[in-house]
């Protein structure tokens, strides 16, 4: 074999200042997620005097008790578990249930109901119009305003199309002829056969629907209907409801500050999407070179 | 070539004309054969048909809304019962006094997002492919995406523990002597567009770079191979191999950026501004949250969004044309 040659000087130090660049990189992601992990574990009373860097100075675990006992915050947490898991079931069944209708080339009208879904990329009704609609349909302060304007997407249409067109027209024929109709073949063949798609789009979706906390501002007025986020964005930039906060805890302990149940609460909503993204992973770099690449 | 072409062109003219005879409503036998081929394939169309209606009910209806910005709308009424009142709204729009303000931050914060912000990831992901060892460049990279899951509420918890007055970076700052006193900084409205860029590069590095990455990895390495034989070094083949290779990639991303100039990434902004900050923040889709669903002006925060819609529209269509020109990639 052709031996290529060594490394020299200057690469070897490139490789080393990359490397050390990187690390570098990811220090400064990591660190300020540390840092609010450790304040959070912290006394809250401790924790005001600052200089708290590394790890909690007076250990403590009464900010997460206060949190676990408000049930303000564990009301929230609910809204949007269930938020969360209807909505994104209702928007990967839905939206892959029009893609495959709509990757059928013999569908009558197909050319239509594209050009409708394309135009709603580039042009949109605005905030003040879908206000009113949302309105209009009586659902103001109810849970379905969650679901339902988030029911569906055309760029995720588009995902599911590239995946679905990938897929062996045999296998449907063979259930056709078994004498399955078409909504049968999309739920017992072409959803199990498209689970890396159907995987990512969840992701997607599901971390949407986790994180938003803007349909329940302009939407709900209703406290028990509002999701975790949007009580903690009351609390981050409403700094007015800090008396929120501190009556919440002023009840519980002593120890315990706004501050530090802020933070508590930020750890505690943050920790299921940091638990479960490293093993889907896989599924979402891939697509997002689906989406890229056909879209 | 051309020759091929025109016949295709006689047999797609043939076919054309096929379609349309038996697409004449006159024709009672094609009619029915139409209906026949629906109710055929009567599942798919009920299926695609859901599809449809939703998408009148959540984005036509909407758009059928934008008229309320002609008119003179009041909360009660309906939108068909408001009266008229022509381009009044859009005049107003233009004569306030908060029009330049509004516009300079929204296209400063942007502007300077897309100059700083666009080539960061391109230049993270090649430094990324250029790692030796795969687990370490595995670990960085899964880092790196992190934050891109954590919500902007989440971010705006942590910037505002880490830049308040007992926060982290004061205290190094006042530590290596370059403050005497705490900055507020997220009071102060000259920080404001500084702390929005870099948090959202912070937020985003990882995840924009993943398109890239992609891209970069279906280069083949027989032209890398090639190139280290003819002697070319490191900077070389990034700069005659890898960046060739994407460009196509960055084209498309480009538009997509200069498409979104104007959203100024609400989400971001709501939750970082404050009353202090305000000369600062308050950007286009703020001010039509603001004016819109706190001062209930509904008429002519419509209008302003429409002012907004149209100028991205046309953003798109000239970045689409022009890197078309360039190096002939456009979206349609």
């Amino acid at each position: 074999m052709f031996q290529l040659k060594r490394r020299t000087v200057p690469e070897a130090s490139f490789d080393l200042g990359n490397n050390l660049l990187m690390l570098l990189i990811c220090f400064l992601t990591l660190y300020p997620v540390w840092y609010v992990i450790v304040n959070s574990f912290n006394d809250g009373k401790d924790a005001m005097l600052g200089n708290l860097y590394w790890w909690p100075r007076v250990f403590s675990l009464d900010s997460y008790k206060a949190v676990f006992n408000s049930n303000g915050i564990m009301l929230a947490m609910g809204v949007t578990v269930a938020k969360t898991v209807i909505g994104t079931f209702v928007h990967v069944f839905f939206t892959a249930m029009v893609a495959y209708a709509l990757s059928n080339r013999d569908l009558l009208g197909r050319k239509l109901y594209m050009t409708l879904g394309t135009i709603t990329l580039f042009f949109g009704g605005g905030l003040i119009p879908s206000y009113l609609l949302i309105r209009d349909l009586g659902l103001l302060d109810s849970f379905w305003v969650y679901i339902l304007p988030a029911a569906f997407s055309f760029y995720d249409l588009i995902i599911f199309m590239a995946f679905f067109r990938e897929i062996p027209t045999a296998l449907e024929e063979a259930a056709q002829i078994d004498g399955a109709n078409e909504f049968k073949i999309f739920m017992r063949i072409i959803i199990p056969v498209s689970m890396p798609v159907v995987a990512t789009i969840a992701l997607f979706h599901g971390v949407y629907q986790w994180n938003d906390y803007f349909a329940g501002v302009i939407y709900i007025n209703n406290s028990n209907l509002q999701p975790i986020q949007t009580f903690l964005y009351r609390i981050v930039a409403e700094s007015s409801s800090n008396q929120m906060v501190s009556a919440m805890a002023g009840s519980i302990q002593k120890s315990v500050t706004s501050q530090s149940v802020k933070l508590a609460t930020m750890v505690v909503t943050t920790l299921p999407i940091v638990l479960v993204y490293p093993f889907l992973q896989k599924y979402f770099v891939k697509g997002m070179m689906i989406g890229s690449i056909k879209g | 070539m051309s020759y091929t072409f025109e016949i295709n062109k006689e047999e797609a003219a043939k076919v054309d004309a096929a379609v349309e005879t038996a697409k004449k409503p006159g024709n009672k036998q094609t009619n029915r054969r139409w209906l026949r081929r629906f109710y055929k394939q009567r599942y798919l169309q009920i299926m695609a048909l859901l599809g449809v209606a939703w998408i009148i009910v959540f984005n036509y209806v909407p758009m059928y809304g934008i008229i309320i910005a002609f008119k003179d709308y009041d909360i009660i009424g309906s939108i068909s019962s408001a009266p008229w009142v022509g381009l009044d709204n859009f005049k107003e729009f233009f004569e306030d006094e908060n029009l330049a303000y509004v516009v300079k931050n929204t296209l400063g914060i942007s502007l300077l997002r897309l100059i700083i912000g666009f080539p960061l990831p391109i230049l993270f992901a090649i430094l990324l492919n250029e790692m030796r060892s795969a687990r370490l460049k595995r670990g960085v990279q899964t880092i790196s995406y992190l934050p891109y899951f954590l919500s902007w509420v989440i971010l705006g918890g942590i910037l505002s523990t880490w830049l308040a007055d007992v926060g982290i970076i004061n205290q190094l700052l006042l530590k290596l002597h370059f403050i005497n006193e705490p900055i507020s900084f997220l009071a102060e409205p000259s920080y404001f567009w500084a702390i929005s860029i870099i948090s959202s590069i912070w937020k985003e590095l990882g995840w924009s770079a993943i398109i890239y990455l992609a891209a970069i990895a279906s280069i083949s390495p027989e032209l890398h191979e090639a190139a280290k034989i003819d002697g070319a070094g490191r900077f070389q083949r990034i700069r005659h191999i890898t960046l060739p290779s994407i460009a196509g990639t960055i084209s498309i991303l480009f538009i997509l950026a200069v498409s979104g100039l104007l959203n100024s990434n609400f989400d971001q902004i709501m939750v970082l501004r404050n009353s202090l900050n305000e000369s600062a923040s308050n950007v286009i889709d703020i001010y039509i949250y603001q004016t819109g669903l706190q001062s209930a002006r509904f008429s002519y925060s419509t209008a302003v969004g429409l002012v907004k819609s149209v100028i991205a529209l046309v953003l798109l269509l000239v970045s689409n044309s022009v890197t078309k020109k360039i190096n002939n990639t456009s979206l349609f």
